[in-house]
């Protein structure tokens, strides 16, 4: 890996309101990006994710320590200057009135248009390069009033992109988007960061999509210090535990903590069966597959989907849906036997 | 450049965009800007209702006359050419420096507020020129035909400087207040609250004043281009131009400010000059025109829209110059219908612009469901 694109060194993040006290969010970070990775920002609301991007991305002074940009100050760089090598994208939908997705993209040539913003041929050639890399080929004529919440992020990508950034910072991008619409972009993103020409910071709430995507995570736990490191490097440390207490390293996902409701056997195999040990743990149930005692729920694997058989102390019974396992399994067997 | 773009130049692209598994898309990519057609048309209406403005009238002059005292400055008849000459072509061209004043500070207004019904008028910058205006006419107490009548040049250049400060100071203000305010509906009210504070401030004025100067403010309250005199109208264009000039450089960052501030200046812009500038520009356009016409309403929050809606861009690049002529044409039209032709009668001119503009108004929010939405018109 190269030398790092963008560097903090005892960065102190925060708010320094006139005649009040300042509000430092986070103190003594000291992170590096480095062409060709995606790295993402992940930390509970109020941990400060929105202000270090902010800063990262100049539009914030620091309250201490600095940002380097290839080794210079960026907030001693002009504000043109800092556009040719800083994309941003923020959550919020873009109400940008009668544009077309062309238009809004090419606004990203901003810092490099004369003083009417009229494209040069080369403006252009970027701009089209810029749809064309983040799939927005066929938008391009259709106004942004007209597009979906996805559609819109892509052409705002790629309005960042057409600035020709050597980082693109994105504040939670898929926020509002649905979850095919979250991978599209990820996987977007991932395509952009690939190449090595630049490196992506984006933050996020999406911690699955973020395990497995991001090349390197920075963990932001409120008062902090901030943790880097790849996704399960950090999880094996503990690291994320520790920021979301909530969180199973086991199967790297958030636990929803049910009532503790008893062992329950499971026999089976393949897909139906790993289903149904989710039901049961979602269910709150321990399950154990070489439990023989009742309570034990059998898979059957016959020719029209999975079947199941409940054996419980009033008998066994027979199920059609893993709802009515769970179903069963709560209730009383003196009540479902009338 | 028409064809073969891609090929013509040779651009290092920062990537190299995998060849897509999809067959490549042909369709031409759009091209920026509008329907630049829709121009020449614009602009020879412009000249067709400028003749018409100046044939038309308590006097009906024909059109190859007007042309001629136009032209060589004699008419068929002496009064022909005093009417022309004197009073109507300064009418005419005050309506145009006015309506294209008022309306590029509109469309100007509407951008950096992000709200769709701000105007000089509505966010009370016209109230606080006329402040401006009141507090010099009427602490000099000079009386006359009009209420700018009775001034030499460094009077008029005094007021229309009061004019200007005023407009900018509220401007400024709400600015400065309404950039903390994330809802477009609280900015307007801002605006009325403003407004109303002049409002009180001049009746405090007038209170004090003599019945003469009163009953002037009240009729220059109406609104009117016709009280502009060759002598004013040489301290109005210069004021109006340098507005529009600034204006005009100010395309490029109210494009980037339609996505907000934010994404503006991650783009490169620097917010804090460009503010200033904007309320310069639309502080120089409100503050004159008001000083000789009035407070005039509607033109500055209608054209801009209108504009929008004809030519389907938010381009200032496109709309600026469209929104010149537009509310030249409208304020033209206005004057016209406000001197009824045939008549002696002058209508208020405010009454007529409201007559235009309550409706496009009303159209704006019916048409979207909010205020922000409506911004994209």
């Amino acid at each position: 890996m190269g030398d790092a694109i963008l560097q903090t060194r005892a960065l102190g993040i925060g708010y320094a309101p006139r005649r009040r006290p300042r509000v430092e969010v986070a103190a003594d970070l000291g992170v590096e990006l480095h062409a060709g990775e995606l790295v993402c920002l992940l930390g509970p609301n109020g941990a400060g994710k929105s202000t270090l991007l902010r800063t990262l991305a100049g539009l914030q002074k620091p309250l201490s320590g600095e940002v380097l940009l290839h080794g210079r100050d960026l907030h001693a760089l002009g504000e043109a200057e800092r556009a040719r090598h800083l994309g941003l994208v923020l959550t919020e939908r873009v109400d940008t009135g009668n544009l077309s997705a062309y238009a809004l993209a090419a606004l990203g040539r901003y810092p490099y248009t004369g003083w009417d913003g009229r494209l040069s041929p080369e403006d252009e050639v970027v701009v089209r390069w810029a749809m064309e890399a983040v799939g927005a080929r066929e938008l391009a004529a259709r106004g942004v009033g007209e597009l979906s919440d996805g559609e819109r992020q892509k052409v705002t990508i790629a309005r960042a992109l057409a600035q020709e950034p050597a980082v693109l910072l994105l504040d939670e991008p898929t926020a509002y988007l649905d979850l095919p619409r979250r991978v599209e972009i990820v996987q977007l993103l991932r395509r952009l960061a690939g190449g090595g020409d630049r490196a992506v910071l984006l933050s996020t709430h999406d911690l699955d999509l973020a395990l497995r995507s991001a090349d390197r995570l920075w963990l932001l736990p409120p008062g902090g210090p901030l943790q880097t490191g790849a996704p399960e490097d950090l999880v094996l440390s503990g690291a994320f535990q520790q920021t979301f207490g909530d969180f199973d390293p086991a199967t790297g996902s958030f636990r929803l903590e049910p009532e503790p409701e008893g062992e329950v056997g499971l026999e089976g195999e393949g897909l139906p069966a790993r289903w149904t040990a989710r039901a049961l743990e979602r269910a709150g149930f321990r399950v154990d597959p070489g439990r023989e005692r009742p309570p034990r729920v059998e898979v059957l694997g016959n020719g029209d989907g999975p079947s199941w058989r409940l054996h419980t102390a009033a008998g066994p019974r027979l199920c059609a849906s893993l709802h009515e396992v769970v179903g069963h399994l709560r209730d009383p067997p003196a009540e479902t036997t009338r | 450049m028409k064809k073969g773009l891609q090929e013509d130049v040779d651009v290092q692209l920062p990537l190299e965009i995998r060849p897509s598994e999809r067959p490549a898309d042909s369709r031409p990519w759009p091209r920026l800007g509008a329907r630049r057609g829709l121009f020449p048309a614009l602009a020879a209406a412009l000249l067709g209702l400028l003749a018409l403005s100046l044939g038309f009238g308590s006097v009906s002059i024909p059109l190859d006359a007007v042309v001629a005292i136009l032209w060589d400055g004699t008419g068929q008849k002496e009064s022909w050419t005093h009417i022309v000459h004197d009073i109507r072509l300064p009418r005419a061209l005050t309506a145009v420096l006015a309506g294209a004043a008022l309306s590029a500070g509109g469309l100007q207004m509407q951008t950096l507020f992000r709200n769709p019904l701000a105007d000089p008028f509505i966010l009370g910058i016209s109230a606080g020129a006329s402040l401006g205006v009141a507090l010099v006419v009427l602490g000099t107490g000079v009386t006359g035909g009009g209420l700018l009548a009775g001034l030499g040049f460094l009077g008029q250049a005094g007021v229309v400087a009061a004019a200007v400060a005023g407009a900018g100071l509220v401007l400024g203000l709400v600015l400065l207040v309404g950039r903390r305010l994330e809802h477009a509906m609280t900015l307007l009210i801002l605006g009325l609250m403003f407004g109303y504070l002049t409002a009180a401030l001049v009746s405090v004025l007038l209170y004090f004043s003599i019945p003469e100067q009163v009953q002037t403010y009240v009729l220059w309250t109406f609104g009117s281009f016709g009280a502009v005199t060759w002598g004013q109208f040489a301290v109005l264009a210069p004021v109006v131009l340098a507005g529009l000039a600034i204006a005009g450089l100010l395309v490029k960052p109210l494009n980037a400010l339609l996505l907000g501030e934010t994404y503006a200046r991650s783009m490169g812009l620097e917010a804090r000059r460009a503010r200033l500038w904007i309320i310069a520009s639309a502080a120089l356009l409100a503050g004159a025109v008001t000083a000789y016409c009035g407070p005039i309403g509607f033109l500055g929050v209608a054209v801009p829209h209108l504009c929008r809606a004809l030519f389907n861009t938010s381009d200032h690049r496109v709309l600026l110059p469209a929104t010149l002529i537009l509310g030249a044409m409208l304020a033209l039209g206005a004057d016209l219908a406000a001197r009824l032709p045939g008549s002696q009668a002058t209508l208020p001119l405010n009454a007529v612009t409201a007559l235009i503009g309550a409706p496009v108004v009303t159209w704006i929010i019916l048409r979207r469901r909010t205020l922000r939405q409506a911004f994209a018109a």
